[in-house]
């Protein structure tokens, strides 16, 4: 069994040393690979513990319920909760908003700066993209909260001018698929400019001179050279941000907190499974939501892995 | 191995061969105790407004060690209480011993053995843990949210009965009456737009104004006639005349859209607050609290009913304190339930509202009188008639109403459409909740 090593930019495109370097390394002494062990043993530990362990256990609390086998009751339940299809929508409308917006934007930008030539603008501009990024989920949301709040906010003008007078207009349940998108692109966009970043400095200069030299401008560079070598990059993107946007939860929990309720404490589907537990103490409905969104989230994953060309080697 | 055994011990009391009072003493106080470490710290549950009351206890006792913990206090209907909770019992520990929630509808989760076997969080009071002299301290009936089965669950904190407060200087500026119904309430907001626009009647920016309004206009909006049956009736001719009236003044301006405890209201409205329908709890937590308004401008009048029918008030929370039925120093728990709900120290010197508590309550009073804050006499009386006046056509079910209000009228008046335009969407919405909540609608 190979452990695919976590994917860093460094050795996105291989060199033609590679093969043999590969050969040399599977001789190397059995103390290199025990390290290699070591290494990941504490990952699979953590892996195993929090991330397919819960998954068996919901697994079965899903097909249960107070240790009896029910088959799909728990799934027909859920189906036919009246939160269950608003809040699928909900998180659909706003995965959509939100990876489109990032693969667009942040290839953009990545780009953009990647082009900059001046040494401290392009670090600066880094360095800026990311800064967002350092402040943690829930205290971002409540910065949010003020932003978005037009009786405090310092965009207060932006937002009188586009008709919103108080924080209940401008959270209403229309709006906030937007409202998500915009917090999780200026919390999460920063770190993946700077990964796309990394990618395209790894993409060879013989290359890029060689387009320079058959007269390829900016944007015929972009498009022809940087983005079909970055494919693998965005897919990677995209299915990391897509696990994270279908677990959608803290922004509207806040957000539900702070307005006392007019953002629904039903918006996302984590919410209505959250509720299910913790509200209704129903472990098994709570477990079967949570497998229903495992399997539409592996499923888009799947497509991104394909399309993307993620696990083929160049 | 602690649940293992706390549900073997329930098993035992549930069939009756309890031992009597060995050890721990099971079944002393009519729940299982935990074991007892005497002296040990006990946790404790308050919003911000009671954090005085847990400030004062440490002072009185400062050999009773005591972790204070803020939390929502529920509000809205926020359920945090319940989903703590839910998943410490779950866990098997980690509960706080003493909680303190606005609302009203704890009880029935709280009381209610958990689908694991934990027994219910809120221990029962009246089975010898409190004494019954104290209990029968409590205002006639304000204990009853949070007696489930003769059993009691929850201590009141404050009572909440609405009355409607007036500014008498404003009125006499402007020549005005008081209202004494709602049709004159109505009637009173035409006039004030038209002649001293600028000028409001209350706000409907929080979602306990479904209790005050819809509460006080005896409309059939909340109801649970049996247990796990209810009923919600938009409809109504009260519901939808309290609705047009509703309308009228948000359209006229006299209802605004700000929620009184918002920094907002207190900046643009401390002066221009003409008259508001709202709970006794006002006096500490709008009037003397964020609007500072001065002793000898606002009066109280008898909460509006009909023209015709019969005086009603609606009930906001009032809060309740709850005990832990796990918690390993029930003696200190006493001490401090007993502490919050009855000492002058929190409740006549520090809580904002009108203590449930009698001999409290009529400190409280007594303090209102004699710095002269209200500017009628019969102030008292009107507080205490109105307490007697509460409708009982709203009723307390598992969940709270805030939340429905909050999810559909409150961003539908925001857009600008009208509450009676709401009311199919949003009896759907309680009608939905009861369901999820395991009641029948009927």
């Amino acid at each position: 069994m190979t452990v695919t090593a976590p994917p860093a930019p460094v050795d996105a495109v291989p060199t033609g040393r590679r093969r043999p370097g590969r050969r040399r390394a599977s001789r190397v002494n059995a103390g290199q690979s025990r390290y290699g062990y070591i290494f990941v043993s504490g990952y699979t530990l953590l892996l195993l513990a929090f991330g397919l362990l819960p998954t068996l256990y919901a697994i079965y609390l899903a097909f249960t319920r107070n240790g009896a086998f029910v088959g799909v009751d728990n799934f027909v339940r859920v189906f036919n909760d009246y939160r269950f299809l608003p809040a699928v929508a909900h998180v659909a409308l706003y995965i959509v908003y939100w990876l489109v917006s990032l693969i667009v934007l942040v290839v953009i930008l990545a780009i953009v700066v990647h082009a900059i030539r001046v040494r401290w603008l392009g670090n600066t501009a880094r360095f800026l993209f990311y800064i967002p990024g350092a402040i943690a989920g829930a205290s971002s949301v409540l910065l949010w909260l003020f932003v978005l709040d037009p009786t405090v906010s310092p965009v207060s003008a932006l937002l009188k001018g586009m008709g919103y007078e108080s924080l209940v207009n401008v959270v209403a349940v229309d709006n906030l698929p937007v409202v998500f998108t915009v917090i999780a692109f200026w919390a999460g966009a920063g770190g993946w400019i700077v990964i796309m970043y990394g990618a395209l400095n790894n993409i060879s200069a013989d290359i890029m001179e060689a387009a320079r030299i058959d007269g390829a401008n900016a944007i015929q560079t972009a498009w022809h050279i940087q983005l079909p070598m970055l494919t693998k990059w965005i897919s990677y993107m995209g299915i990391m941000s897509l696990a994270a946007g279908t677990q959608l939860f803290v922004e509207p929990k806040i957000l539900a907190q702070a307005t006392k309720n007019v953002v629904p404490e039903d918006y996302s589907l984590n919410q209505l499974a959250y509720l299910y537990a913790f509200r209704q103490g129903d472990f098994s409905g709570s477990a079967a939501i949570s497998l229903i969104l495992l399997v539409v989230a592996l499923g888009l994953s799947a497509v991104f892995i394909f399309r993307g060309k993620l696990f083929e080697r160049d | 191995m602690t649940v293992v055994a706390a549900a073997a011990a329930g098993l035992l009391v549930l069939s009756g061969c309890a031992p009597t009072a060995s050890g721990g003493g099971e079944g002393r106080y009519g729940f299982t105790e935990a074991e007892q470490v005497p002296d040990s710290e006990i946790t404790v549950w308050v919003d911000a407004s009671r954090e005085p009351a847990v400030t004062a206890f440490q002072e009185a006792y400062p050999d009773i060690p005591v972790k204070l913990e803020t939390y929502d206090g529920n509000a809205g209907g926020s359920g945090s209480f319940q989903s703590k909770i839910t998943l410490m019992d779950q866990a098997g520990e980690g509960w706080p011993d003493v909680v303190f929630s606005t609302q009203q509808n704890d009880a029935i989760w709280a009381s209610k053995q958990t689908l694991n076997g934990e027994q219910g969080f809120a221990a029962p009071l009246n089975k010898g843990f409190l004494d019954q002299d104290f209990l029968d301290g409590f205002a006639p009936g304000s204990l009853d949210y949070a007696t489930i089965d003769g059993t009691v669950y929850g201590l009141r904190n404050d009572l909440a009965q609405t009355v409607f407060f007036y500014n008498q200087t404003l009125l006499d500026q402007f020549g005005y009456e008081v209202p004494t119904t709602w049709e004159e309430y109505g009637a009173l907001g035409d006039k004030l737009a038209a002649e001293h626009p600028g000028y409001i009647l209350g706000s409907m920016g929080d979602s306990f104004m479904t209790y005050v309004y819809y509460g006080g206009s005896e409309s059939p909006v909340f109801q649970s006639p049996e247990t796990a049956v209810f009923h919600s009736d938009t409809s109504d001719a009260n519901a939808e005349g309290i609705s047009k009236i509703i309308d009228g003044m948000l359209a006229n301006g006299t209802l605004v859209q700000d929620s009184f405890f918002s920094a907002e209201f207190a900046a643009k409205y401390a002066d221009k607050l003409v008259g508001v329908p709202g709970p006794v709890w006002y006096t500490g937590a709008i009037f003397q609290g964020g609007l500072a308004t001065p002793a000898g401008q606002i009066g109280v009048a008898p909460p509006l009913s009909w023209e015709g029918g019969d005086v009603a008030a609606g009930n906001v929370g009032g809060g309740q304190w709850y005990a832990s039925s796990h918690s390993k120093n029930l003696d200190a728990v006493k001490t401090f339930l007993e502490f919050v709900t009855s000492a002058d120290e929190f409740q006549v010197e520090a809580s904002s509202g009108y203590p449930a508590y009698t001999p409290a309550a009529e400190k409280w009073l007594d303090k209102q009188a004699e710095a002269a804050y209200f500017v009628n006499d019969d102030f008292k009386t009107v507080m205490s008639d109105a307490a007697a006046q509460v409708w009982d056509g709203w009723n307390v079910t598992s969940w709270s109403p805030e939340t429905a209000w909050a999810k559909v009228v409150i961003p539908g008046i925001a857009a600008g459409e009208t509450v009676e335009s709401l009311l199919p969407a949003w009896q759907e919405e309680l009608e939905n909740e009861a369901t999820v909540n395991g009641y029948t609608v009927k």
